[in-house]
């Protein structure tokens, strides 16, 4: 296809049946396909809307939507065949009472051959790290390990784009790394959308969006967002331990405690010298 | 409060049961269940509870399972042997003390109802223990698929049991969970009597039940994002596959249960 956007959308405005407030009020935005773009914004900004609308769970009130050059308004179950959405409760995300079973629902869906399921979800189930994990009952895994079924679930299926709503948002530390670690692995080509509010999970990311109040509030660089003291206040946004010390000391963006001993000695050595 | 497995569950060990098609399972268990309501003499009760035993044996599902699944229905057993034998009074009196008189019919058909249910609980257990819960629903979808010519909603059903049996031991955990933090707070859901005891259950149903229906909204947007819209155009990703032994098994049962039947 020689469609340059993988992601669409033009004015688009949403607000949920009853309520008084637009959920998403005029957003416009345009994604390349491969990009890993984040986005952030205070409770109820409208990130969670934005995900549905993209899939076909919802249905905007008025602009319009395209993934991968098709409306998920009239035709959702060929966006969700290229969309694979992970939610934040992995709990309530797995259908089956096994894992294989479970990685296999969306091939099932698809209509998938029989040979080729089973092959592509002994493929997922290892490529997330779980091989021998096939026949374990979901309520016996821990949740990072709930939410990597969840992801094998959506690769088998080979979408072209991963929405991920808060993927993190019920794990620890641990499964917290675990997953986005398997995210990053395994994106490749993929349009990657991932909402949190965590900031440290978009160092890497190629651009930020900021929903507040369904507005979009900056379409950025994680960059610029992070040494933007005025945006992040705005929204509400808190910049993660390191970083903010950095901030708070007046240096230069700084991801890891070493890269901020490295920047507080340099500041100190050249501070010396200067005198 | 703890919420055992064991009731019916699946028991994931290799025996020639659980290699059986779960259509050929269920149909057998219904085939042995109908017979057992023609079964009438001891020696067929002896016949039927004798190939249950054997059945069991094979099934290299530990006994103590199916001792805990008889245990909750044991007590339906002693109360309906109780009521025969006390209310029942046909046929010759074989003991009168006072008011209380035990007749041979009443007796007879105590022990018949006994050994009925007996059977049948353990027969409906080596069935959910023998087969995998999805297998089960697969089976099942297959076999009410006729029906639905008559709007039957074979697929609909099968997927039900599979979600209910995925979240079972997931509704217990947080059972277990809130009366946790309830009896923290000073509720005590095992002392008193019957009524008070279920009255301390209500605070528990309440949260329970919110959450459910959370679940359920959730599980039904990752279900319709992942591509789910009912039967049509799926494929299953097990196959079921009716071989020689599973109608040979088919056959033996119907003539077990026809034989204790003509006993
Ligand atoms: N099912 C719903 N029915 C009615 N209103 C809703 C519903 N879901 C969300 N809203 C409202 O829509 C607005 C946007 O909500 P949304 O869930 O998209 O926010 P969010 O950015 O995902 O927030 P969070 O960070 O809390 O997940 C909020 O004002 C919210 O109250
Ligand atoms: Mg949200």
């Amino acid at each position: 296809m020689a469609d340059p956007t993988s992601i669409s959308c033009e004015h688009l405005t949403f607000s949920y049946p009853g309520a008084a407030e637009l959920a998403l009020s005029d957003v416009s935005l345009k994604i390349p396909p491969g990009q890993y773009v984040g986005v952030v914004g205070p409770n109820g900004g409208g990130k969670s809307t934005l995900v549905r609308l993209l899939n076909g769970l919802l249905t905007a009130d008025s602009g319009r939507v395209q993934v991968a050059g098709l409306d998920p308004a009239t035709e959702p179950f060929e966006v969700r065949r290229l969309v694979g959405v992970l939610f934040q409760n992995p709990d309530n995300g797995l259908v089956a009472p096994f894992v294989e079973d479970d990685v296999a629902f969306g091939l099932e869906n698809l209509g998938v051959e029989r040979a080729e399921m089973r092959e592509r979800v002994r493929e997922a189930i290892a490529s997330v790290g779980l091989a021998g994990y096939e026949r374990r009952e979901p309520h016996t895994l821990s949740g990072g390990e709930k939410q990597r079924v969840a992801l094998a679930g959506l690769l088998a299926v080979r979408p072209e784009v991963l929405l991920l709503d808060e993927p993190t948002a019920m794990l620890d530390a641990a499964g917290r790394e675990e997953v986005l670690s398997r995210v990053r692995d395994l994106a490749g080509s993929r349009t990657v959308l991932h909402v949190t509010h965590h900031l440290q999970e978009l160092f890497d990311a190629d651009r930020v969006l900021v929903l507040n109040g369904g507005r979009l509030a900056a379409d950025t660089t994680p960059l610029e967002l992070f040494s933007d003291a005025e945006l992040l206040r705005e929204n509400r946004l808190v910049l993660p331990t390191v970083p903010k010390l950095a901030a708070d000391l007046g240096l230069p963006f700084c991801r890891t405690p070493e890269e901020l001993a490295a920047a507080v000695a340099r500041r100190s050595r050249d501070g010396v010298q200067a005198r | 409060m703890t919420f055992a497995r064991g009731v019916g569950q699946f028991y994931p060990v290799e025996s020639p049961l659980h290699a059986l098609d779960p259509r050929a399972k269920v149909v057998a268990t219904a085939l042995f269940v109908v017979g057992l309501f023609f079964v009438d003499s001891a020696a067929g009760f002896l016949a039927a509870g004798a190939v249950t035993a054997a059945l069991v044996a094979a099934s290299r599902v530990p006994l103590g399972a199916f001792l805990g699944l008889l245990r909750p229905v044991l007590f339906i057993v002693a109360l309906t042997f109780v009521f025969q034998v006390l209310f029942l009074r046909e046929g010759p009196t074989l003991l009168a003390w006072g008011f209380i008189e035990v007749h041979e019919e009443g007796l007879r058909l105590g022990l018949v109802l006994a050994a009925r249910i007996l059977i049948l609980v353990t027969a409906a257990g080596l069935l959910t223990a023998t087969t995998a819960p999805v297998a089960l629903a697969d089976g099942m979808e297959d076999l009410l698929s006729p029906l639905k010519r008559l709007r039957f909603p074979a697929h609909e059903v099968a997927m039900m049991m599979t979600i209910a049996l995925r979240f079972i031991p997931t509704l217990g955990e947080e059972a277990e969970k809130i009366s946790r933090a309830q009896a923290a707070r000073g509720a005590d859901f095992e002392g008193g009597g019957l009524l008070k005891r279920a009255r301390a259950l209500v605070p528990l149903l309440i949260p329970l039940t919110v959450g459910a229906f959370r679940r359920a909204d959730e599980l039904a947007e990752a279900m319709e994002s992942r591509g789910y819209r009912g039967g049509v155009g799926r494929v299953r990703y097990r196959e079921l596959r009716f071989r020689a032994r599973d109608a040979a098994a088919l056959l033996l049962t119907a003539l077990a249960v026809g034989v204790a039947a003509l006993l």
